[in-house]
């Protein structure tokens, strides 16, 4: 066999491997084994696992409530979780998906309320559209910093958190508090309730699911024709993987950070938009829920793919609800089921890179395995 | 001290057999029981493309690696080497490609570096630097020892790493590619040394891929090719074109471009200035004229402005005064897609940095700088279709070996990477091609192709500016030959007009009248 004939058979079998289903089963081993752990902890406490696990299961899964429930908690994460990759996958590290949620659900507060008078069908999609504008705008600040001025893009949005936070919190306690409270003079720190038409349609009746959830599923598939089959989504993946070679094709690649910066924003502005406009139906402080860290996770779980990150986030959204129910039905602190999410994550994480060290020693036996048959 | 003793009484090496040593990386099985042996007094070259497994071997014998299978024998007796430590104890000593020197210390300090001092805590460095002078008096160059290595020059530097593989009682030295970074002159006082050191009774281990240096150094010669042992013969008793045949697998014909009648100068470079990295000035006044098919081969010891230029060139680095023409249009102040879109191409020397997104595919590396236009687009949506038409003839055409266009282009080897960023360079249909270390780490086929490339192009009335620290394939392709020496032109010679000895001191900073007597 000439050597590069045999060169690249050896490359070849790397494709297609069985390995693919493998690799698919690896996370949920790592999933298990972090369960695992947390049933130690859950034995510390004096509490049944068996029994906290199956609160969290049926709780998650186990009711139409809590299915929808997932749904809803699934949604945000989804949306942020698409920003992180186009941001991600452009390496670029957004952590300002709090402040890109609050400021998404701020503008989405203050625009039916202001017009108030447009009809649903109007009113529902430009409402997403200025939430989308306002999280881009956000996102859009370090992004302009880092391509013009090269300011890590890490320090900034963080910072943009806390400037989106307090924000928020002058605003529902100055001109967007509710009117209703100051006349009953409870003065809680909320909006007025937004105008009805503006509210996104239920699906299941007595049930929070909303038709975000759909359209956060839509725009998954949105971002990942946008990613892999356009011009813009090429430059993006190009300037992530190799802003060097991107450079020397011509791309500007300042350029093409700031814009995935800008999108990464745009798309938590939805998330706090959809939690507004379906859930909540006002601004309330807590309204990010944290979505704009969990979001980061549940992106890095599918692998920062937008189609991988609706099985993520709706893992992470069942793993919220039922996290929450078992902790009520079994009494153990809050606390535990973050110490639970984390070893999740960490589990998943760390199979990720087993595997991917795995993979390596595989096809170095294939490599002489195939030497030794040529 | 006599002649030839090893400083400590440490056993001479006589005999050192590696066999069926078998090496695996992930994906690559880089030494495939291979068999090698050196004896006493003999200078054994290792000879193998790049990524025949040279280096893996020979760090396997210096306890850098440990062999998968197979064993070392030194002296009948098998050896375990843990680390490079338990080699230097036994008196293997090996010269890297990048040296391990610290430069903000002094020779005496690098040498003297991790030894045990005679008489501790305080440091001894009397001592050592007299038995410094004393070895580089030996072997025929003086080097001070209380000089700072960042002083010297790569020769010198050089010598330090062969006088502190000796200081450490080294009497097996191998020494990895050590002509890459010398200049011929400096090679010559190398060999000048080597063979001292031979006389004397050390042994040496030259790794290279240059014929001529093994036909000039070596007493026996061993050929490895994908990670294989081909077979082992004496010099005297092999010609050159037997070697090539071994190190390729088949014959490989040698070019000789005819002179052509050159067009109208198509590339202008007048008076051009930038600065380096570090803030030094790189480029101090650049003037050239290349025509239209002519191929001008810029000469130098790497790092003397030559990656400089090629970037201010290509619009990747700003520069601080002088122009650039392209066909009489000044594009100095043109952003790099412009300058690629109004006909300048690049290859640029660090293939996978510059010229290559590692994890994307074939198809995906060849449109990263076409991917936009309307040829292959609707809209803003890319069409895979047309994309993949154009893809595969390309890769028809430049001959690129690859499992597929879906296929990661880190998969494929350099020479195949390197055809496909010259495919996609020259499809554009360029005016002026500036191939930037075209064949480094490339192997001798893909080599041969990339060169008959370049030629064709030039009849084609492309201008083209090739810059190689391979003085053999600047003297082959060339039409007329520019030395660079610390950012200035030295001179401009006809191919034909100089010796590779006149170039080689241009190369080293004397002036081309001054070089072109001698």
């Amino acid at each position: 066999m000439p050597p590069e004939k045999e060169e690249i058979a050896v490359r070849t079998r790397r494709f297609g491997s069985p390995g693919m289903f493998f690799n698919a089963l690896l996370p949920l081993a790592g999933m298990l084994l972090a369960l695992l752990i947390g049933a130690v902890m859950l034995l510390i406490l004096k509490v049944n696992p068996l029994t906290a696990y199956a609160e969290m299961v049926g709780g998650a899964l186990g009711s139409v409530s809590g299915i929808t429930q997932t749904l809803v908690k699934a949604t945000p994460l989804l949306l942020v979780g698409l920003g992180i990759c186009i941001a991600f996958r452009a390496s670029v590290i957004n952590i300002g998906g709090e402040g890109q949620i609050i400021v998404g659900a701020l503008a989405a507060t203050w625009f039916p309320l202001t017009f108030r008078m447009w009809p649903g069908w109007l009113l529902v999609p430009s409402t997403l559209l200025v939430g989308f504008a306002a999280g881009a705008a956000w996102g859009f600040i370090p992004g302009i910093l880092k391509a013009r001025l090269k300011v890590n893009e890490i320090l900034t949005t963080v910072m943009m958190n806390a400037i989106a936070l307090q924000l928020m919190n002058l605003l529902i306690r100055s001109v967007l508090m509710d009117p209703a409270g100051i006349t009953a003079g409870t003065y809680l720190a909320q909006s007025e309730r937004l105008p009805e038409q503006s509210w996104l349609t239920r699906l299941v009746p007595q049930t929070l699911l909303h038709t975000g959830t759909l359209i956060a599923v839509a725009l998954a598939v949105i971002v990942y024709i946008f990613l892999w089959r356009t011009t813009i989504g090429y430059r993006i993946r190009a300037v992530g993987l190799n802003p060097d070679a991107a450079r020397f094709s011509g791309i500007n690649v300042p350029f093409n950070q700031a814009l995935s910066l800008t999108l990464a924003g745009g798309f938590a502005g939805i998330a706090g938009a959809v939690e507004v406009l379906g859930v909540q139906h006002r601004l309330l402080e807590g309204i990010t829920s944290g979505y704009g860290f969990s979001g980061i996770v549940a992106a890095l779980f599918g692998g920062l793919h937008p189609l991988g990150t609706i099985p993520a986030a709706l893992l992470f959204g069942g793993l919220l609800v039922g996290g929450d129910k078992m902790q009520r039905a079994v009494q153990v602190p809050n606390s535990l089921i973050d110490a639970i999410l984390g070893l999740v994550v960490l589990f998943v994480v760390g199979s990720a890179l087993w595997s991917r060290r795995w993979a390596a020693r595989r096809q170095m036996a294939a490599a002489k395995n195939q030497k030794e048959l040529g | 001290m006599a002649h030839g003793v090893p400083t400590n009484e440490k056993q001479q090496i006589q005999r050192v057999e590696m066999c069926n040593i078998t090496k695996c990386f992930p994906g690559v099985l880089a030494n495939d029981r291979v068999c090698f042996d050196v004896n006493q007094g003999e200078v054994h070259a290792l000879l193998g493309e790049n990524g025949a497994g040279k280096s893996t071997l020979m760090r396997q014998l210096y306890g850098l690696y440990r062999p998968d299978e197979g064993e070392i024998l030194i002296n009948g007796r098998p050896y375990t080497f843990n680390s490079p430590a338990d080699a230097i104890e036994v008196g293997i000593g090996m010269i890297h490609q990048h040296f391990m020197l610290v430069p903000t210390m002094t020779v005496a300090e690098n040498v003297a570096l991790g030894l045990k001092s005679s008489r501790e805590p305080m440091l001894d460095l009397d001592k050592v630097s007299a038995r410094i002078r004393e070895l580089s008096q030996l072997y025929g160059s003086i080097i001070d020892p209380s000089a700072y290595v960042w002083q010297l020059s790569v020769g010198e530097q050089q010598r330090v790493e062969i006088i502190k593989a000796l200081y450490r009682g080294a009497s097996l030295i191998i020494l990895d590619e050590p002509t890459a970074v010398l200049t011929p002159q400096e090679v010559n006082d190398l060999f000048v040394t080597l063979k001292r050191m031979v006389k004397d009774g050390h042994t040496l281990i030259f790794i290279s891929h240059k014929l001529h240096e093994v036909m000039a150094i070596s007493n026996r010669v061993t050929v490895l090719r994908d990670g294989c042992l081909i077979g082992t013969r004496l010099t005297s008793e092999v010609t050159r074109n037997e070697l090539v045949k071994m190190m390729v697998g088949r014959d490989v014909r040698q070019l000789n471009p005819q002179p052509l009648k050159s067009g109208p100068v198509r590339l202008e470079i007048q008076g051009l200035q930038a600065m380096g990295d570090r803030g030094t000035e790189a480029l101090r006044g650049i003037n050239l004229q290349i025509h239209g098919g002519e191929i001008v081969g810029l000469a130098g010891v790497s790092g003397n402005g030559q990656r400089e230029l090629a970037e201010c060139l290509a619009g990747v680095r700003k520069t601080n005064h002088g122009t650039i023409l392209m066909d009489s249009v000044d594009i100095s102040f043109m952003p790099l897609k412009q300058r690629i879109d109004s006909g300048l191409a690049y290859i640029p020397e660090e293939r996978m940095r510059d010229g290559a997104v590692r994890e994307f595919s074939v198809q995906e590396n060849v449109f990263l700088h076409d991917h936009a236009s309307p040829k292959y687009t609707h809209g803003i949506f890319l069409d895979f279709a047309r994309m993949r038409v154009f893809a595969s003839e390309l890769v028809k055409n430049f001959n690129v070996k690859t499992p597929g266009l879906d296929t990661p282009i880190k998969n494929l080897s350099g020479g195949n990477i390197q055809k496909l960023i010259m495919a996609r360079e020259l499809s554009r249909q360029p005016k002026v091609l500036i191939a930037a270390q075209p064949t480094r780490g490339v192997d001798i086929g893909a080599t041969e192709y990339i060169h008959q490339r370049l030629l064709q192009q030039r009849e084609e009335g492309i201008a083209i500016f090739l810059i190689s620290e391979d003085l053999d394939e600047i003297c082959v392709l060339s039409d007329r030959i520019a030395v660079l020496y610390e950012g200035r032109i030295m001179g401009i010679v006809e191919r034909n007009e100089a010796t590779v000895e006149q170039i080689g001191l241009m190369m080293a900073g004397i002036s081309m009248t001054e070089a072109m007597q001698r």
